[in-house]
């Protein structure tokens, strides 16, 4: 049964598949967080990381706190004025691909803090791939946003990220 | 030529190095712009406000028992007393006294949270210093903690479970709470002896803290440092035994104290002080006193029971009294601070009354605010890698140090 | 009595500065003049009978919309407390919204350092030899006076106010395969 099944004796054998699909498989499996928490929804992810709940069952427990080598952002708690221009400049320091979660109410939507120096939800300066709800969201909760990116990444194509806009790095590579 | 002469001859200069605020050791939002000579700090200047989410203005615009709530993101770590702290200085404004029983139960959670705050705190002190083992163990004891409150409260985290007078929910705690709060303490103990078998003999654990960040006593009350980090310096000082509130005079516990006031005296005073907590939460449980939890229902700043809401219409009409917003309470003009102990150290509210149904301006004395100023001497004249276990120690929360 | 004495203390040197001294819920409570207090504040801590060593707190009170007359509109309120004798006091100095200044407490408790940082952002209170008077918790660009009454909760448009980036390409159509 299985791949394993399609090996000959010594090993050898092929299969046929897509690169998309081979490429989406590897990135949904070793998605690498950089967590940008920054209140309560951060003690949370904690909880999520720690030993009951276990995010690495999903391989993702290496976090980058570095985000040039992360490939998924979460924004876990409240983000106020302070603190957009630091999370800009994080999702820009990201390479492509991709993926942004956005942890709990006040990360969405501003949450119970509607006032002078809280950003009223993330999204309205950066995209948004994954909303959890909840003040702060269970570890459930989370690990459910967390298969979706899964599924989001699955769907993904690797012709997506050919052309990037603006991208004059790109150029340099570029023979003919 | 020799090596000593070498170095003189070499031209070095000072370093700046920018520290956070995205940092993992951080644990939340903190910026500190170090300027270094080598590996040693010459001078270090934090910088705060990257959590400010307005709670004081916040609090001009809500109802009373509405700002329990924000309370609760204050301090996430224990959010529980956070919400005693509030009501507490609400219930001293109102002139209120709750029963024996709510009060005891008050004690009882605000103990858990100061255990689960302690289990954190020590958790990602020891994590930041290579211990991932002791972090685990203690993180499963938090989780123990978060089923109770969640058996309690509703919630796993924000507790959100005092109101003026009492309870969110009135009569809900039996003997069933109490078993299962028992079934989580009981291994609460061995694990808080398995991680000192860890830590308290470990070489490196050692060489990491102690004699690191050490603070006078002297210094100590000068620059307004409470809570363990005040105990760790050897000064006897605890808001629950100076100026009891909430029946701690009924309980019989030690109250930690260091020597040295280093960042191992602070570790062991959060170990022991855990234990007392476990003290303090097994004597309530045994002498848990019968009757009401809520302070009396005619009371015109209470809650009416939630049966008596869906089912008579006196009761209907009192719940509308107090939640509508333009009725609501009428409580006396004046302000009053109120104090209590924190797992942080002293958490204080201040709060300005005209007469109307939210308070005209809500101050909250946060310890992490206060206790984050001595960072600045502590850390001149250390080596960069000590920030990390002087931060850790400070145990800063974000949420309280911007507000 | 340790009630009595605080207040007897304090007017026995300083009469002339109260304008009013009163309990309220067990809260002592001094309203000074603003032009001496660094000097009570200073009597209060060395004097061998009160010994206030340690300072709470410091904030600030806006009146401008109080029910209650009061002298001034900017009341900056501070917390004592003696380790030696377990004694509690508020200090409450009124200052009028033509002059904010008022003396520095730092000389005396460095707890004063980030709490009066704050009060000055909040309300624009200044405080006279204070090493570093700059914005604590907002922006530096930060405009206005959040904590006073008469700046509105939801702020004069900064949270609003950031560059907006979007996605190098458009994966809309993915989240409608997911619905």
């Amino acid at each position: 049964m299985g791949l394993e099944s399609n090996l000959n004796t010594d090993g050898g054998g092929f299969m046929v598949t897509t690169v998309d699909s081979v490429v989406n498989w590897a990135r949904k499996s070793s998605l690498w967080p950089m967590p940008f928490g920054t209140a309560c929804c951060a003690i949370e992810m904690m909880a999520t990381y720690a030993s009951r709940y276990d995010l690495a069952r999903f391989g993702a427990e290496r976090m980058s706190f570095s985000p040039r080598q992360a490939d998924l952002l979460l924004i876990g708690g409240r983000v106020p004025i302070k603190m957009m221009p630091v999370l800009q400049k994080i999702y820009e320091q990201m390479s492509e691909p991709k993926w942004v979660i956005s942890i709990g109410a006040c990360a969405s939507s501003g949450g119970l803090f509607d006032t002078y120096s809280m950003i009223q939800g993330v999204d309205q300066f950066i995209p948004v791939d994954v909303y959890v709800p909840g003040c702060p969201p269970r570890p459930e909760n989370f690990i459910d946003a967390f298969m979706k990116i899964q599924k989001l990444v699955e769907n993904d194509s690797v012709k997506n990220y050919k052309k990037p806009k603006n991208n004059s790095f790109n150029k340099l590579w570029q023979t003919n | 030529m020799s090596i000593a002469e070498l170095g003189e001859t070499i031209k070095t200069e000072k370093m700046k190095m920018n520290f956070g605020p995205q940092h993992p050791a951080t644990h939340g939002t903190l910026r500190i712009e170090m300027e270094l000579d080598g590996e040693t700090v010459v001078s270090a200047n934090p910088e705060i406000g990257f959590l400010h989410c307005g709670f004081e203005k916040l609090c001009e615009h809500k109802s009373y028992n509405q700002i329990v709530n924000i309370t609760d993101r204050m301090n996430y770590l224990s959010p529980f007393c956070n919400n005693l702290a509030f009501i507490l200085a609400v219930e001293k404004l109102f002139d209120l006294k709750i029963p024996k029983r709510g009060q005891y139960i008050r004690v009882i959670l605000a103990e858990l949270s100061r255990i689960a705050d302690h289990c954190l705190c020590v958790g990602a002190q020891a994590l930041d210093l290579g211990a991932f083992t002791a972090f685990l163990y203690l993180f499963e004891e938090r989780e123990n903690i978060y089923d109770i409150m969640e058996m309690i409260s509703g919630n796993r985290l924000m507790t959100t479970y005092t109101r003026v007078g009492g309870f969110a929910r009135d009569r809900e705690f039996t003997d069933y709470h109490i078993k299962e709060i028992r079934r989580a303490t009981s291994g609460l103990y061995k694990t808080i002896d398995e991680v000192e078998k860890l830590l308290n003999q470990n070489k490196i654990f050692h060489g990491r803290t102690i004699g690191i960040g050490v603070v006078s006593g002297k210094d100590a009350i000068n620059y307004g440092l409470t809570g363990p980090i005040l105990r760790a310096t050897g000064i006897d000082w605890d808001i629950r035994v100076s100026h009891p509130y909430t029946s701690y005079e009924d309980f019989d516990f030690d109250v930690p104290i260091g020597e040295n006031g280093d960042i191992f005296d602070r570790y062991l005073v959060r170990m022991e002080e855990m234990r007392q907590s476990l003290r303090i939460v097994e004597q309530a449980m045994q002498n848990l006193p019968d009757g009401p939890e809520n302070a009396e229902e005619e009371d015109k700043y209470v809650l009416p029971p939630k049966d008596e809401v869906y089912t008579t219409i006196e009761g209907l009409i009192h719940q509308f009294e107090i939640i509508m917003e333009n009725r609501g309470f009428k409580p006396p003009i004046g302000e009053v601070y109120f104090r209590t102990e924190s797992p942080n150290g002293e958490l204080g509210y201040m709060i300005s009354s005209n007469g109307g149904n939210s308070p005209y301006r809500c101050r909250v004395r946060p310890p992490s605010l206060v206790n984050y100023q001595i960072l600045e001497p502590m850390l001149t004249g250390q080596m960069l890698s000590d920030t990390v276990a002087i931060l850790g120690s400070l145990n800063v929360i974000a949420g309280e140090l911007d507000r | 009595m340790a009630d009595q004495l605080i207040f007897d203390k304090i007017k026995e040197k300083f009469s002339d500065e109260i304008l009013d001294s009163y309990e309220f819920r067990g809260d002592k409570v001094v309203c000074l003049k603003k032009d001496n207090v660094l000097e009570i504040m200073e009597f209060l801590n060395t004097d061998s009978d009160l010994h206030f060593d340690f300072l709470a707190d410091l904030t600030a009170i806006d009146y401008l919309e109080y029910s209650e007359p009061q002298p001034e509109r900017f009341a900056v309120v501070y917390q004592l407390y003696s380790h030696e004798f377990k004694y509690e006091l508020t200090i409450k100095v009124y200052i009028p919204e033509e002059d904010l200044h008022l003396d520095s407490v730092y000389s005396i408790w460095k707890t004063a350092d980030w709490l009066e940082r704050e009060t000055y952002e909040m309300f624009g209170i200044h405080f006279r030899h204070h090493p570093n008077l700059k914005k604590l918790l907002l922006p530096e660009d930060f405009k206005g006076f959040p904590e006073r009454k008469d700046f509105p909760v939801k702020g004069i448009g900064y949270r609003e106010n950031f560059p907006i980036y979007s996605r190098p390409f458009d994966n809309n159509y993915l989240r409608k395969e997911e619905d």
